[in-house]
């Protein structure tokens, strides 16, 4: 069994010593729940030199404060499954039983997309209830919409919490899984209405989430695609991908009604 | 680190990061949790940390410093099989042996918690969990039985090898 080395690992006790160890995030690696990051580093795909890890840092808390939902980096995905649709559904797909109390909400927000799978299957929910992330690293800290984060990447930045505003909204989330085999999420649409505003996106059709504005607009899944060419790999062509999403879409916006 | 392994205190040497499975089967020489594929999917390698099943191939060492740990060994022995395991002995829930272990304590913690004999909710909880010699409907039976506080007797329904060894000698 391949072995780790020994680093330097730092286990921080407070959001601020984390920030402080994390730094500008050069040659940091994170270590949340350790569910994607832990075999990485078993079969050698990362060997890193400096650890941060957050099991202690206090970044594992759900507020509920002055209408909006703040879920700090370290919640674990059993917690997301009490929260508002569609991410709580979202959040009951991830995994199994035994991961989803460990995978924390960081780590879904800063998956890199492995050659089999995409990953980051909270993503979609989190974008269509309009959620910000707030991280720090080189710069500074900085809170931005969760489509602008995926789209900067997540090197050089730790994650410290992802909020949503608490409003009254109805919400859709249809997914394409195989049951009792808990890959990463093969395809997902998360849709949400908010006094008549509708936000729809897609986790699994590229290598991070992504909004679908056209259906936004026309309300037609058969714009999902647009001009895009889904993700190809061993969970699903992209002749499969491109197939099911209207199908999804239609599931998705459904439920908004 | 400091770890407590069915109840005895363990001081460990590894580095901060090896995965408590390594800890556990190469430090402390406890092999009933396998390593299979090593990456979460399997559930070959489940123990219970402070009560609750997890993948201690996922787990840094560092992440479970004082934690109670507990594998198969620490909720039975052979001659005293918790329910789970007697259950699985009746109803011959595993042939070759290599997933029973995380099979054993996702089942015993289900059980812990109060889950019924509702083969659905047993399958939800169990789910995380590969058997690709069963078939899994007798590992379902056993489990179920063994929510129910079903009672066996083992010298009529045990295989005569395990009988034997459960009571420590030849005929």
């Amino acid at each position: 069994m391949p072995s780790a080395e020994a680093l330097d690992v730092v286990i921080p006790t407070s959001p601020m010593e984390a920030a402080t160890a994390f730094g500008d995030g050069t040659d940091v690696t994170v270590v949340g729940g350790g569910t994607i990051v832990m075999p990485d580093i078993t079969y050698g795909r990362v060997r890193p030199g400096k650890v941060l890890m957050l099991a202690r840092s206090g970044l594992d808390r759900v507020a509920h404060e002055q209408g909006t939902v703040t879920i700090g980096a370290a919640v674990p995905v059993t917690a997301l499954e009490q929260l508002d649709e569609p991410l709580a559904s979202a959040a009951r797909h991830v995994g199994d039983p035994e991961i989803r109390p460990q995978a924390t909400v960081g780590g879904n927000l800063c998956a890199r997309p492995s050659d089999e799978a995409p990953r980051g299957d909270l993503q979609a929910p989190l974008i269509v209830l309009g959620a910000r992330v707030r991280s720090t690293g080189k710069g500074g800290e900085r809170t931005e919409p969760v489509e602008e984060f995926l789209a900067g990447g997540s090197d050089g930045r730790l994650v410290l919490d992802v909020s949503y505003d608490a409003a009254q909204r109805t919400a859709g989330y249809a997914a394409v899984r195989r049951p009792h085999a808990h890959h990463y999420t093969i395809l997902a649409v998360a849709a949400t209405e908010t006094g008549g505003e509708l936000r729809v996106a897609a986790s699994g059709l590229a290598p991070h989430a992504v909004r679908l504005t056209a259906v936004e607009q026309s309300r037609d899944p058969l714009d999902a695609l647009g001009g895009a060419e889904p993700r190809h790999d061993a969970l699903a062509s992209s002749w499969y991908r491109r197939t099911v999403l209207p199908k999804l879409v239609e599931r998705a916006l459904a439920q908004l009604a | 680190m400091q770890l407590t392994v069915n109840g005895v205190e363990r001081e460990v040497e590894s580095p901060l990061l090896t995965p408590l499975l390594a800890v556990l089967r190469e430090e402390l020489g406890i092999t009933s949790p396998k390593a299979g594929c090593q990456q979460g999917g399997c559930g070959a390698c489940t123990i219970l940390v402070d009560g609750e099943p997890r993948r201690s191939c996922l787990l840094p060492l560092a992440g479970v410093n004082g934690a109670e740990i507990t594998t198969v060994e620490g909720i039975g022995t052979a001659e005293n099989l918790a329910p789970v395991q007697q259950a699985f002995v009746h109803h011959y829930g595993m042939q070759c042996g290599f997933c029973t272990p995380g099979f054993l304590l996702a089942a015993h913690a289900y059980i812990q918690k109060g889950g019924t004999d509702d083969r659905r909710a047993i399958a939800d909880a169990l789910s995380g969990h590969f058997c690709r010699c069963t078939g899994y409907v007798k590992i379902l039976d056993a489990i179920a039985a063994a929510a129910r506080g079903d009672s066996f007797d083992l010298t009529t329904t045990a295989p005569g090898e395990f009988t034997t060894m459960r009571t420590g000698g030849a005929e």
